[in-house]
């Protein structure tokens, strides 16, 4: 196969289209679909609509409601812990307040919990892998926050309920749309490096759904240069953290409420049984699950236990019938399939062409929808087809410069640059391919403006929650959420440790789930959370014997 | 077992269908990892390639996308005397490659509270002394696989342009592998992530519309606003999303900025 500039001849000459009608669609852009016309969009190429991607739940407080296949499998299967393998007489950590997940929203809880008066050797945050290895830190677009004077809270307000179908819980949108403004100022304090003009105001971005430019961002390192700052106070303070030592499950006392967790040492096998008055669930997305058979963008542990461990405690979930699928995974190479190429790239002006260099949709459109628009230019023929048979449609990042000027890309796109070029691609001088990738999990636990769960002792936050963004998120708003609710969820907790007894510790919410699957007459094959996903190669697995 | 196996048969069947115009086979490299030998096919990442041989990671793997830092990898192809560093996730395997990944770095972090340190010249030397006994050796910048100038924004932080030191060292991902380079033990990845923090809090100019917006906010403009439009009808509440102005689409400008 014949490389030219990175790409394979044949793509090549589909990429000699894109160029030749460049200067056309730069001036003929594509207008934004109406509401109509984006639910007829939807319900023809979205997954969240496609027959057999979900099912009926048959066990536990949603039984009867519809979720994704992989996540019904999850909540279907037995919990990991055995109950008779734990001694819960001998407490290992004994802290006010539990913290699960050292990404985004878990590390800033952590902060706002100390300031609201929780002693450090009072709190514990446990991860599965390291400190920081979250979704949150390969955010790359950025940051929603209303402060422009043509902009308002209100609108943005607007923009989220609408980018969610008005299926958001309008007091946690309400929220989102409100702190925001002051959780940028306290990432000012904090020492972000937000990308200003010379007078100090910030260089605002357009995101697909948002009526008003006010995408705050730190070149395409934003998540990075967030979860850097937060974690580096949390260093400074010397809050604990346990690493590589994921939670199986959570613990109870006899009077119904969380109070605590089982955490399981991924290098020692241990586990260690950690007391606490309250609890917040910061364990991120699910990605890992793959669900719909699509790749992600997701971090290795995104494997969607915390929805798992808070069903068992009797929490309920939300709008887990829907995934949000990112319009621009990559698509080529094969090493890079569907890690992302930030919405940021279609902000500074980049539009999807298909394989004979013609726009078909504004680029723009709240993601399920612009997703959608790039399925249905696959389906019908006109994507590019890689060598290894993966679909893309291009983006065509070279306009970036005519509209911006010259280096432009290397400025604020410097993670995309360093990517591609290690394949002899160049983005300033040719397009990108680009097709669907799983990005975010828009539901999950149900919590209210404080956080808490249906469960006493239980709080949630960031991607792990649900609620926020209803049944689809727009760009720039999980990093947001994950700062306030984040925030949100230490202040409250904080408060609750303040009253909160706890009474004698039980996993016996373990036995009671594997009554009900029992009932529900469910043979679970497999158990879960399932801590890690398994990539090994299927002739390693065939070999592998259980001997050591 | 039998189970698994017979998928990998079902899987390889299809594939050659799928292939049946241009046959490509795959083709298979050989890599030692840990200095055992196994065959991978060529194309892999240095990260996907351990794991088709049986490997299932616990450290050394996090957002497998190149912006956590947790894979750093160090390298030799057979028969060449330098070492590689790269980031395992991005790497794609080669030939005779011999793998190693570095399970975490144990490098000394200053502690400071933000708010009690001056921006001065001086700082960065005064919580990292060590930055002084620099070499010059350009190892750290070499090792970077983020191809960082770190040696240079070394040099920023002796001569205390913080400004400097905290932009040249932006883009790093902290996985440590230069200041496990260094001959001078200086903790480069740290060093820098402070002189980021005073810049961003202490140097740059900071916004006048996000102070008139806050005050705004504290005196409760916006409440009412947003509270009248929760209690609409939702029908309502529909025609207002649907007749919103979209500024990217008026200005014909999406970049905005």
């Amino acid at each position: 196969m014949k490389m030219i500039d990175g790409y394979p001849d044949y793509m090549m000459e589909s990429i000699k289209l894109v160029e030749k009608k460049r200067d056309y669609n730069m001036k003929h852009p594509v207008k934004p679909m109406s509401m109509k016309e984006r639910e007829d969009m939807l319900s023809k190429y979205h997954p969240d609509y496609m027959k057999g991607s979900r099912r009926e739940l048959r066990v536990g407080i949603d039984k009867g409601q519809i979720f994704y296949n992989g996540i019904v499998d999850l909540l279907e299967a037995r919990p990991i812990l055995d109950p008779k393998d734990v001694d819960l007489s001998k407490i290992d950590y004994d802290v006010d307040l539990l913290i699960i997940g050292g990404g985004g929203a878990g590390t800033v809880a952590s902060l706002f919990a100390h300031e609201s008066g929780i002693p450090v050797e009072k709190i514990l945050i446990v991860t599965k892998l390291r400190h920081g290895d979250a979704n949150s830190m390969m955010a790359q677009g950025g940051i929603q926050a209303a402060d422009r004077p043509n902009d308002s809270p209100t609108l943005h307000y607007i923009d989220i309920y609408g980018g969610g179908h008005f299926t958001n819980k309008p007091e946690l949108a309400r929220a989102l749309a409100l702190d925001a403004p002051r959780i940028i100022n306290w990432h000012e304090n904090l020492g972000v490096m937000y990308d200003r003009q010379e007078d100090g105001e910030f260089q605002e971005l357009s995101g697909g759904g948002t009526c008003r430019n006010r995408m705050h961002s730190c070149k395409d390192y934003s998540g990075m240069e967030i979860m850097r700052n937060i974690r580096d106070r949390a260093r400074n303070l010397e809050i604990p953290v346990l690493e590589f030592c994921p939670i199986a499950e959570l613990l109870m006392d006899d009077k119904g409420q969380v109070a605590g967790a089982i955490a399981f040492n991924l290098e020692t096998f241990e586990y260690y049984v950690i007391r606490a008055k309250a609890t917040i669930l910061a364990t991120g997305g699910s990605g890992r699950l793959h669900l719909s058979n699509y790749p992600t963008t997701n971090h290795y542990g995104a494997t969607g236990d915390g929805l798992v461990m808070a069903y068992h405690v009797g929490a309920n979930l939300l709008d887990l019938d829907t995934i949000q699928i990112h319009p621009t995974g990559d698509a080529f190479p094969e090493p890079i399939v569907g890690i992302l190429s930030t919405e940021k790239i279609r902000g500074l002006g980049a539009i999807p062409l298909n394989a004979n260099g013609d726009p078909f949709v504004f680029p723009l459109e709240p993601r399920d929808v612009e997703s959608a628009s790039l399925i249905k230019e696959c389906k019908e023929g006109r994507g590019i087809v890689t060598p290894t048979g993966m679909p893309g449609v291009w983006l065509d990042t070279p306009m970036i410069e005519i509209i911006h000027g010259e280096g432009t890309i290397a400025t604020k796109l410097a993670g995309e640059v360093r990517k591609f070029k290690r394949f002899d691609i160049d983005l300033t001088k040719h397009p990108i391919l680009v097709y669907p990738t799983l990005h975010y999990q828009n539901g999950g636990v149900e919590i209210n403006e404080k956080c808490e769960t249906k469960v006493p002792g239980l709080f949630a936050s960031g991607e792990v929650s649900g609620g926020v963004h209803g049944k689809n998120r727009l760009m720039g708003n999980s990093l947001l959420d994950f700062n306030v609710f984040g925030r949100r969820a230490g202040i409250y907790a904080a408060k609750y440790v303040k009253k909160a007894k706890i009474g004698k510790l039980t996993l016996s919410h373990l036995d009671k789930y594997n009554n009900m699957l029992d009932s529900a007459g469910i043979k679970p094959s497999k158990t879960a959370p399932i801590l890690l996903p398994e990539y090994r190669g299927e002739m390693a697995i065939s070999r592998s014997l259980d001997i050591f | 077992m039998n189970k698994s196996k017979q998928i990998l048969v079902e899987k390889s069947n299809s594939e050659k269908g799928k292939n049946k115009d241009e046959k490509i086979k795959a083709i298979e490299v050989e890599v030692f990892i840990m200095g055992k030998s196994y065959k991978v096919p060529a194309g892999l990442t240095i990260m996907k390639a351990l794991e088709y041989a049986g490997y299932r990671f616990v450290r050394g793997c996090g957002c497998r996308a190149g912006f956590c830092g947790a894979c750093s990898t160090v390298y030799r192809i057979e028969d060449e005397q330098k070492l590689g560093f790269d980031l395992a996730c991005q790497k794609v395997v080669e030939d005779k490659m011999y793998l190693v990944q570095l399970p975490f770095v144990p490098a000394s972090k200053a502690e400071y509270d933000i708010e009690k340190i001056k921006p001065s010249d001086t700082v960065l030397l005064e919580m990292y002394p060590e930055i002084a006994r620099c070499v010059s050796c350009n190892t750290c910048t070499k090792s970077c696989p983020q191809d960082i100038e770190v040696m240079k924004y070394i040099q920023m932080a002796i001569r205390g342009d913080i400004g400097r030191c905290a932009e040249l060292s932006f883009d790093c991902i902290q996985c440590g592998l230069c200041a496990m380079r260094c001959p001078a033990d200086i903790k480069h990845y740290h060093l820098s992530q402070l002189a980021r923090r005073i810049r961003g809090k202490y140097i740059d100019p900071k916004s006048k519309n996000l102070s008139k917006r806050l005050k705004e906010i504290d005196n409760r403009k916006y409440d009412d606003e947003i509270n009248n439009i929760i209690k609409m009808p939702k029908k309502e509440t529909m025609e207002l999303y649907n007749n919103r102005k979209i500024e990217a689409e008026e200005t014909g400008d999406l970049g905005g900025d």
